[in-house]
């Protein structure tokens, strides 16, 4: 009885703690949310909703500001399509040659390789690219300078490719091996197996890849501010360009009044773009667990 | 001369004063300003609050007009600007004083054959009336404008020497001094600028007019891209004790060698 009592409590002190440990992490999120709903809103309502999204002009700290963000959004859209357009191919056949074709040995580096990029900071990805990248952009293209959109898609393309790859695999590794082998016994190829009957069975999981490559290079700030040259222009690929995340990151340290209130409202519009992105990932993993 | 014979005389005095109690006046020395000042008023203050235990020092970085406007207000001890005082703000019932002078050096890709340009081209070049090197006296090839992010003090103070706010063309705008100098050493065609203590060798600093950058060119004037650090007092109240006593280890001989170390040019 005094026994079961006691385990009763140990059980309850636990559940207590795990909860408690729980919702700090929901309380973090909701603090985040509110906070950057509060500050945001402010300014968007000073500004203007239509020329605060759709201005393109952002000049913030001129005698006349203007705060038009149309720019940034483009420049964030078209970067993340961009790395998703080089980087998705590149990660999606590794994925499938890792998962399928590669003996032991090799995938094992392979896979270490990848991991290793996982893990290597932005601000690293970014000085390559200002040393490397920049110049070689300049060189090959004969423009007078390779800061540019084109070397800030290059660099999220590179940086995408560990989750893409990591997911995918993940992805056609839960295909069950019986479709595999019905498949193999009706007399198709191997490489007729593997994308007529593999990738679509494990389509939604790679969907789920691709969305978690879009959040990763739409929120990435650092690696493209050292690359992207930070100038508010409408996106080009070998414009200098500025992103949602940099115009925050880069205008910040000085900021004050109604120019750091639309710092804030960049934000809440990058949350937004991210919640959206969180969303998608969401409606794909659902899918993959009832199909 | 005559002025800072006086303060001079008066920092003496005061220590004199202050020699003769203990070291442990209590209190709290604000001042509020410029941005650009940071590493200076940073170094300073550290010093300042090692050596005068139970005396707090705090900085407000909130930009040169806000730093005059407080001062005015009598909101902190000591106001900061990067620019000299305006004559209407000298008139409103303001002290200048001069703590140090900061260089900004133009800098060009070591491969670059110009090598001396005169203010009024660098605001040709950088407001995009000049865009070809050929017309500055270089190769033919299109000039790159590398600049620092609105808000940046050395921007600012560039802009405002140059006469160029506003209206500079710039193909990068970079958020540090260094990432401003490594844009412009790899880019042969690119000029920039950045505070001259930070210009390493990868670039090279253009004669302005014909006079280089250098500590003693900045000091003398002869360098006219460079700005003051300005300590921004009320003329007629006098400064709280502790405020005054960081007033006098700012501008002791003592100081210059905190002030060198964070990249201005003593005056002192």
């Amino acid at each position: 009885m005094t026994m079961d009592r006691k385990r009763q409590l140990g059980e309850t002190v636990v559940h207590g703690i795990f909860l408690t440990l729980g919702l700090v992490t929901v309380g973090c999120v909701l603090l985040i949310t509110v906070y950057l709903v509060a500050s945001g809103i402010p300014a968007i309502r000073q500004i203007g909703l239509a020329p605060f999204l759709l201005g393109d002009t952002w000049e913030s700290t001129a005698a006349q500001p203007s705060y038009g963000i149309l720019p940034f959004i483009l420049t964030s859209v078209y970067g993340t399509a961009g790395a998703i357009l080089f980087g998705v191919p590149v990660g999606f056949f590794a994925a499938v040659y890792l998962a399928k074709l590669a003996p032991t040995q090799v995938r094992s580096i392979v896979e270490a390789a990848v991991s290793l990029l996982a893990g290597i900071p932005s601000v690293v990805y970014g000085l390559v690219g200002m040393l490397v990248l920049v110049p070689g952009i300049r060189a090959l293209f004969h423009v007078p300078d390779g800061a540019s959109l084109l070397a800030a898609i290059i660099v999220l393309a590179i940086m995408i490719l560990p989750s893409i790859i990591k997911v995918s695999i993940t992805a056609l590794e839960a295909v069950p091996k019986e479709y595999e082998d019905a498949s193999l016994a009706l007399g198709a190829t191997p490489i007729e197996t593997w994308f007529r009957v593999s990738v679509p069975a494990a389509r939604s999981g790679i969907a789920a890849a691709v969305v978690l490559g879009v959040g990763r290079a739409i929120g990435e700030a650092m690696a493209v501010m050292m690359v992207s040259g930070n100038v508010p222009n409408m996106p080009a690929l070998f414009e200098s360009v500025r992103f949602l995340t940099t115009a925050v990151a880069s205008e910040m340290a000085y900021s004050g009044g109604l120019q750091r209130q639309a710092l804030f409202s960049i934000a809440l519009v990058l949350f937004l773009f991210i919640m959206l992105i969180n969303a998608a990932l969401n409606f794909f993993l659902k899918r993959d667990k009832e199909g | 001369m005559k002025k800072s014979v006086s303060l001079m005389l008066a920092a003496v005095l005061a220590l004199s004063v202050m020699a003769g109690c203990a070291q442990k006046t209590s209190g709290a020395v604000t001042t509020d300003g410029s941005t650009s000042m940071e590493k200076v008023i940073g170094a300073l203050g550290e010093a300042f609050e090692a050596e005068n235990s139970g005396v707090t020092f705090t900085y407000n970085p909130t930009g040169s007009g806000s730093g005059i406007q407080a001062a005015l207000e009598g909101r902190c001890d000591i106001g900061l600007s990067s620019r000299a005082l305006k004559e209407d703000e000298k008139s409103s019932g303001l002290t200048e004083t001069i703590l140090a002078l900061d260089g900004i050096a133009v800098i060009v890709n070591p491969g670059n054959p110009v090598s001396d340009l005169d203010v009024d081209t660098i605001a040709k070049i950088f407001t995009g009336e000049i865009t070809n090197w050929k017309d500055a006296g270089g190769h033919d090839a299109e000039i790159v404008l590398i600049g620092r992010e609105a808000g940046s003090g050395t921007r600012d103070g560039f802009e405002s020497i140059t006469g160029t706010a506003d209206n500079c063309q710039y193909r990068q705008e970079l958020t540090s001094t260094g990432d401003v100098i490594t844009a412009v050493s790899q880019n042969p065609d690119a000029i920039g600028y950045a505070s001259l203590a930070s210009v390493k060798d990868t670039v090279r600093a253009v004669t302005v007019g014909g006079v280089a950058p250098t500590e003693d060119t900045v000091k003398d004037g002869s360098y006219v891209i460079q700005r003051p650090f300005v300590l921004v007092t009320k003329t007629d109240a006098p400064l709280s004790e502790a405020a005054q006593r960081f007033f006098d280890f700012a501008t002791s001989p003592d100081a210059a060698g905190l002030i060198s170390g964070a990249g201005a040019v003593a005056v002192h």
